[in-house]
């Protein structure tokens, strides 16, 4: 046991769930309606949007996994980087339409706006269900985020005793997302942020020169994790995977539910381009953590007797916690764990509460009681964000890891199908709703097919094309065959029935 | 009920044109996976990459002056 990275990590632990608790009350507004519980009032300025949106993507998964798929497979690890680059002329051109369409009719999720848009409750109904699935495994990483760093603490033990730090964590988590709603993540972000940066920058600093400067980590990494391999004869090779794996992931992100929310909770469409412009500084923050996978390698962590249980049980996700516990004090490694750990809360609750948004709007209040009030509304989904929690709980103490991140894998490829009914419809209403959902089933089918061809252990599959091989995202792929089934299919649907008439929204609405 | 809109929407420039140049560059793999030339001790493949999250933020911060 690790008592003094323990207590500190405990000690920021009791802090935020504090937080968590009183940020009920900060910008108090009635916690009966489901906007003021699930969206915060649509009140977030530039400031507090961009901690909450910068906690809500950059997740603790994420500050685990990339380092480590560095640490374990060297440059194409590094796709994390293009990928949070050109997120944000995205986020630039394309989500003040979205949240300006949304503000006008009151929309709370991505669904809410389909059902809007076509008028159609199956297509609406799928829009519900993939975001439900895809962001039920990722809820599930983030508290694998928390256990990795419970390990790393030197907290063992067999059975319940294992899981109870985790148990723990999740009950605070499930206690203050159900009483505060969103104000709660948007106040700890902060806590979170300002933690990640401490141990990033003093990581990035202090370990090169423990390590004898940049030159020498890099020089300590094998040629060929250094850059990707040159493509040999009739193939693009890593080149065209690295490209769609970053263009397909960044197409995705803002298509979770809880990208939407962050975005939702914004206050005015000028505070989402003007976050476009600011949170880049994460990305470069992502970058900078995804080197901390070659000073692992470069410090010898995965040979060093002392670490040799961590990365038995965890592999290459233990890279970045053994790096804090061997290049700074004890204290310190608190610090950064605790950063992790309280970096993992901050989505998991964004994303039970868009997923709680999800089920109340669009399968509690369109299918079950269309007659419910709005506080039956708001209760209906603090439930159902407790549920979610429970589900994926559940996930990760009773089903091996890899179920989860296959899942979560999936749920890339599944969430990229909502793309046409979501980010085109915000452009054109030439789609029509039932082309989308039958465009939105070859989508998902095709996806599942891919990534069953690769045994669900990747997602890059390789296509023939001209006597040319390219590898790539099976997301992209199947998102193509998507949009060509739903534009075709609308060209004929729209000469025999249109659906046009149905449009609740008007073109002065996305401005 | 729909409400009417919060704030006046923004113009749309022309500079928008810039926001695909973040595309282009790092969808364009072989232009940047390369060893050298490095910068102080790290490989070009890495602070390229870096380096472009800093442009982009640029570029995008630009277009909101511009269109604001």
């Amino acid at each position: 046991m690790r008592w003094t990275v323990l207590v500190v990590f405990v000690l920021l632990f009791a802090l935020i769930t504090v937080i968590g608790f009183l940020a009920g009350r900060w910008r108090r507004g009635d916690l009966d309606l489901l906007h003021e519980w699930g969206l915060g009032g649509r009140r977030f300025g530039t400031f507090v949007a961009w901690f909450l949106i910068g906690g809500d993507l950059y997740t603790a998964y994420t500050f685990i996994a990339i380092p480590a798929l560095v640490f374990g497979a060297g440059a194409i690890g590094f796709f994390a980087v293009p990928y949070t680059i050109i997120i944000y002329p995205l986020l630039y051109v394309v989500f003040p339409r979205f949240w300006s369409v949304c503000r006008r009719h009151g929309y709370v999720t991505t669904a809410d706006f389909v059902r809007g848009r076509f008028g159609n409750g199956s297509l609406a109904l799928a829009i519900a269900i993939t975001g439900i699935v895809a962001t039920m495994p990722y809820i599930a990483l983030q508290l694998v985020g928390i256990q990795v760093v419970i390990g790393a603490m030197g907290i063992g033990g067999q059975g319940l005793l294992h899981d109870l730090p985790l148990i723990i964590a999740f009950v605070i988590l499930a206690a203050f997302t159900y009483t505060s709603g969103l104000r709660a993540p948007a106040l700890i972000a902060v806590v979170k942020d300002l933690l990640i940066y401490i141990a990033v920058v003093a990581a990035i600093i202090v370990v090169p020169i423990e390590l004898g400067g940049y030159g020498k980590i890099f020089a300590a990494i094998p040629a060929a994790k250094l850059v990707l391999p040159s493509p040999k004869g009739s193939t693009f090779g890593l080149y065209s995977a690295y490209a769609t794996l970053a263009l397909g992931s960044a197409l995705a992100l803002f298509l979770y539910p809880h990208s939407a929310t962050g975005i939702l909770s914004s206050k005015s469409a000028g505070v989402v381009r003007r976050n476009a412009a600011l949170l880049p500084a994460y990305s470069f923050l992502l970058g900078l953590i995804a080197l901390l996978g070659f000073m692992a390698v470069a410090a010898g962590l995965a040979k060093n007797p002392e670490f040799a249980p961590g990365f038995k049980q965890y592999g290459p996700s233990f890279a970045v916690p053994a790096l804090f516990l061997a290049s700074f004090p004890a204290w310190f490694a608190g610090l950064a764990f605790a950063a992790i750990g309280i970096g993992a809360l901050v989505p998991a609750a964004i994303m039970s509460i868009a997923t709680a948004n999800l089920f109340t709007r669009n399968i509690f209040k369109e299918f079950i009681n269309p007659a419910c009030t709005d506080a039956e509304e708001s209760q209906v989904a603090k439930l159902a964000s407790l549920v979610v929690k429970l589900g994926a709980l559940v996930f990760v103490i009773a089903l091996p890891l890899k179920y989860a991140v296959q899942l979560q894998l999936l749920g890339g490829i599944w969430i990229i199908q909502t793309l046409p009914a979501v980010m085109i419809a915000l452009y054109t209403r030439f789609l029509n709703g039932w082309a989308l959902l039958i465009g939105w089933i070859c989508g998902v089918l095709s996806g599942t097919w891919m990534a069953a061809m690769l045994h669900f252990a990747g997602t890059v599959y390789p296509i023939h094309l001209l006597g040319m091989t390219i590898p790539g995202y099976a997301a992209l792929w199947s998102l193509l065959i998507n949009i060509v089934v739903s534009f075709a299919l609308s060209l004929v649907f729209n000469a025999i029935a249109s659906d046009r008439h149905k449009d609740a929204t008007a073109a002065e609405d996305y401005a | 009920m729909p409400v009417p809109p919060s704030e006046r929407p923004p113009r749309t420039h022309a500079a928008r044109i810039l926001l695909l140049a973040p595309f282009i560059a790092m969808l364009w793999v072989s232009s940047y996976n390369s060893i050298t030339p490095k910068l102080g001790g790290i490989p070009f493949y890495y602070w390229y990459q870096l380096l472009w999250v800093i442009i982009g933020a640029g570029i995008t911060g630009l277009v909101y002056l511009v269109e604001r």
